[in-house]
């Protein structure tokens, strides 16, 4: 089939469309919405059967997603940031559950202050849910990743939700060629949802999400889901591979572009790692070793894989779209953690914070993130963490800053706090 | 169940909720619970909040032959939603016997009934979603050692209003906010008027759509009295007026019990510790007529 011109958005419905959902409650977050209004419009005109409900919050979305889903139907979800946080205590609840589920997560920077682009600061938050996460990068990956999705939540070793990003606005509101999967080879790779002995029915009652009292009954069932996601690594790769086979493309856990031979690596995920993929290929053509490695599967943390491809690479460049605020990036942790004490890992890691709310990362940021990196394997002093900020940026910022100091004093009839203490009232 | 419920004799003999479960003794909510349980059966679902009944099932034991779902304090009725939903569409589908459907009902307190899960009630509510509401009132967070809600009563003390004045705010009419959603159904229960409870709860059972049950539930923990007065302190809230026994339908009010001669809602506060401020060191004249104006001017608008 010839590809269509699809936003990441009308990919995500189609994700859901074709695994044959039978449940999406919903309710509208910007840059989320087109999600929810292609698949209601589909399931009103009768495109896709099943059953679409709009709740009142997200809170209330995600109980009603999971309860649905330990009912024993298939469930698809989509939120956004402040949508994703309102419903957090319901993440971690759900997950506990393990209702197998998709939720699409369309990454919106978080307040405060409120704004509408993207960054991961949204989804970061949910990382220690228990839901899995695979993060995409195009919107082929959209399709793809919520069919991936339903395979590795389903599967009977994780029975866990999982999370699928994608970028708000470079990804949702963008429209990119998009191979749709035939819906009869979908339904080979995915088949019926068989929730087991999961589900309420009369004949077999069910006591599910009891409450437990005391540390060791908790931490039982803490520790089982947590094995139950580390299981997801393998099933993963086991599932990428009957996609690759079936589908022609490759959706393994992380995609290494260039590593082979790298000296030094671009470390990142999201939308944004295709500039750094533009980079490799403008730095490749000036001669220098330099590599992408971009996590898909960032829950579980794919950390053996992870080292395997960073294995012979003098240093990683950490680019986080994300500020854990008095800590830094979070990818950057977690890297450390994954290498430290690894044999044949690279010796620098040096971190950078760019992308926040959607800011742009320039081509000569990305040089100049490989050159920094470079310098520190040479010299063997790994500089402290860069918040990606121009003196452009900086000098526009102050611009508006006093054009409103101007107007504000120079218009309003009490002259405003601009004015000295005591001159306020002199008007 | 299928005889209708008319006196005393038509209760259900069979009792289906286990016993053994950590409520207090004389814990009035369970009272009602276990009334309920026998008219509902055991094909139900429970989707339960945050509460003292959570404590219900502990792994990996339940007094419940049917099944059950704890959510959270602010959206057991979205878990009914999601549950509800789940089973429609598997009828549908074919995949669920129509034998092997349940109802659905939401079991909360009254801190989440009205409060912390109101808009999720008035969402399941708005969407028409066929369901019973099952609110215990123990006026109080039970559970967290009985701090004020918006259900506590004028005057009473909790673990966060313990001056001499008691709470300042008054009990919200959460008859009243559900039924100017036009639900199916909304009634007033208590446990120690069994017949009356029974009655509603089998009209509720029998009905579609949202069915919204508030039963009143003597606390001796929370309110303070010794265990053995639950039903004692249950049938004077009915006769002094405090708790109106009352069923909304199809846009009518109708009161299921007149209480006549009643006597004063002091006979109903004395017997409470949580009142006690109210009696000693000396009377609170004026906060006791507040309390009974207060009851007596509702009963002026129903008759
Ligand atoms: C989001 C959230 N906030 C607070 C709590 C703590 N909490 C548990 S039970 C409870 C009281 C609930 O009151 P109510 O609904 O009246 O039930 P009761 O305890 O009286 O049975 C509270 C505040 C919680 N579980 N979840
Ligand atoms: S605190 Fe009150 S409502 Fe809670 S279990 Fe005890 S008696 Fe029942
Ligand atoms: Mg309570």
């Amino acid at each position: 089939m010839a590809p269509t011109l699809l936003t990441g958005n009308v990919a995500a419905a189609w994700g859901a469309r074709l695994a044959r959902v039978d449940y999406v409650p919903a309710f509208p977050i910007t840059p989320q919405t087109e999600i929810i209004e292609t698949l209601g419009a589909w399931v009103d005109s009768g495109d896709m059967p099943g059953r679409m409900v709009t709740l009142e919050s997200e809170h209330s979305m995600l109980t009603a997603a999971g309860a649905a889903a330990a009912t024993g139907v298939r469930v698809f979800s989509a939120t956004s940031s402040q949508g994703l946080l309102h419903a957090m205590e319901m993440i971690y609840t759900v997950a506990g559950w393990r209702a197998p589920f998709v939720l699409v997560n369309v990454s919106r920077g978080l307040a405060s202050p409120i704004t509408l682009e993207a960054d991961h600061n949204d989804v970061l938050a949910a990382r220690d849910s228990g839901f899995l996460q695979i993060h995409c990068a195009d919107c082929q990956e959209v399709v793809d990743g919520v069919l991936l999705a339903y395979r590795l939540a389903e599967d009977p070793a994780v029975r866990l939700p999982v999370m699928v990003n994608l970028d708000g606005f470079y990804l949702s509101f963008t429209r990119e060629p998009v191979n749709l999967p035939d819906p009869a080879e979908v339904a080979q790779f995915l088949q019926p949802f068989d929730p087991g002995a999961i589900r309420f029915a009369a004949s077999a009652p069910e006591s599910q999400a009891v409450a437990v009292l005391g540390g060791s009954p908790y931490s039982y069932f803490r520790y089982e889901t947590h094995l139950a996601a580390q299981n997801a690594v393998s099933v993963y790769g086991d599932i990428a591979g009957e996609f690759r086979e079936r589908f022609g493309r490759e959706r393994g856990a992380v995609e290494a572009y260039q590593t082979e031979d790298a000296e030094v690596v671009f470390f990142m995920m999201g939308s944004f790692a295709t500039k750094a993929r533009e980079a490799v290929d403008r730095l490749r053509e000036a001669g220098q070793r330099v590599g992408l490695l971009r996590p898909r599967l960032l829950r579980p943390y794919p950390a053996d894989i992870i080292a395997g491809a960073l294995e012979g690479v003098s240093g990683v460049a950490v680019i986080d779209q994300n500020l854990s605020v008095g800590q830094g990036g979070v990818l950057h942790t977690e890297l450390s953690a994954a290498l430290y004490g690894r044999e044949g890992a690279p010796a620098v890691l040096t971190s950078f914070i760019g992308g926040l709310g959607g800011r742009e990362i320039s081509p000569e940021e990305f040089y100049q993130m490989a050159a920094v990196t470079r310098q520190a394997v040479e010299t063997g002093v790994t500089p402290p963490p860069r918040l990606l900020y121009t003196e452009t940026e900086l000098r526009e910022i102050r611009k508006l800053q006093s054009v409103a100091l101007v107007e504000r004093d120079e218009t309003s009839p009490r002259g405003g706090a601009g004015k000295p203490p005591g001159e306020e009232d002199k008007q | 169940m299928s005889e209708t419920i008319r006196r005393m004799k038509d209760l259900p003999s069979t009792h289906l909720l286990g016993t053994g479960t950590p409520m207090c003794s004389g814990c009035g909510g369970l009272e009602a619970l276990h009334q309920i349980y026998d008219v509902l059966g055991e094909n139900t679902v429970f989707v339960n909040a945050a509460g003292c009944m959570t404590l219900l099932s502990v792994y990996p034991f339940t007094p419940f032959r049917g099944s059950w779902l704890y959510t959270a304090m602010g959206s057991a009725p979205a878990g009914a939603q999601g549950v509800r939903d789940a089973l429609d569409i598997l009828l549908q589908q074919g995949r669920l016997p129509p034998e092997d459907d349940l109802q659905v009902v939401v079991l909360t307190g009254d801190g989440s009934a009205y409060g912390m899960g109101m808009s999720a009630t008035s969402g399941a509510m708005d969407r028409d979603l066929d369901f019973i509401y099952i609110c215990y009132d123990n006026e109080g967070y039970g559970n967290t050692g009985q701090q004020y809600s918006s259900a506590t009563p004028h005057g009473a003390t909790t673990a966060t209003s313990c001056g001499s004045r008691g709470y300042p705010g008054y009990k919200k009419d959460l008859f009243s906010v559900w039924s100017a959603h036009r639900p199916s159904y909304v009634a007033t229960v208590i446990g120690s008027e069994p017949l009356d409870l029974a009655k509603k709860i089998e009209k509720a059972r029998d009905m579609t759509g949202p069915r919204m049950i508030i039963a009143l539930s003597p606390c001796p923990t929370g309110w303070d009295y010794d265990p053995k007065d639950s039903v004692d302190i249950g049938k004077l809230a009915v006769k002094t007026g405090v708790w109106p026994l009352k069923e909304y339908e199809n846009g009518v009010v109708t009161h299921t019990r007149v209480p006549r001669d009643r006597p004063p809602v002091e006979e109903y506060l004395q017997r409470q510790g949580r009142f006690a401020h109210l009696f000693r060191p000396e009377r609170n004249e004026e906060l006791l007529a507040e309390i009974q104006d207060r009851v007596d001017h509702y009963w002026e608008e129903v008759v």
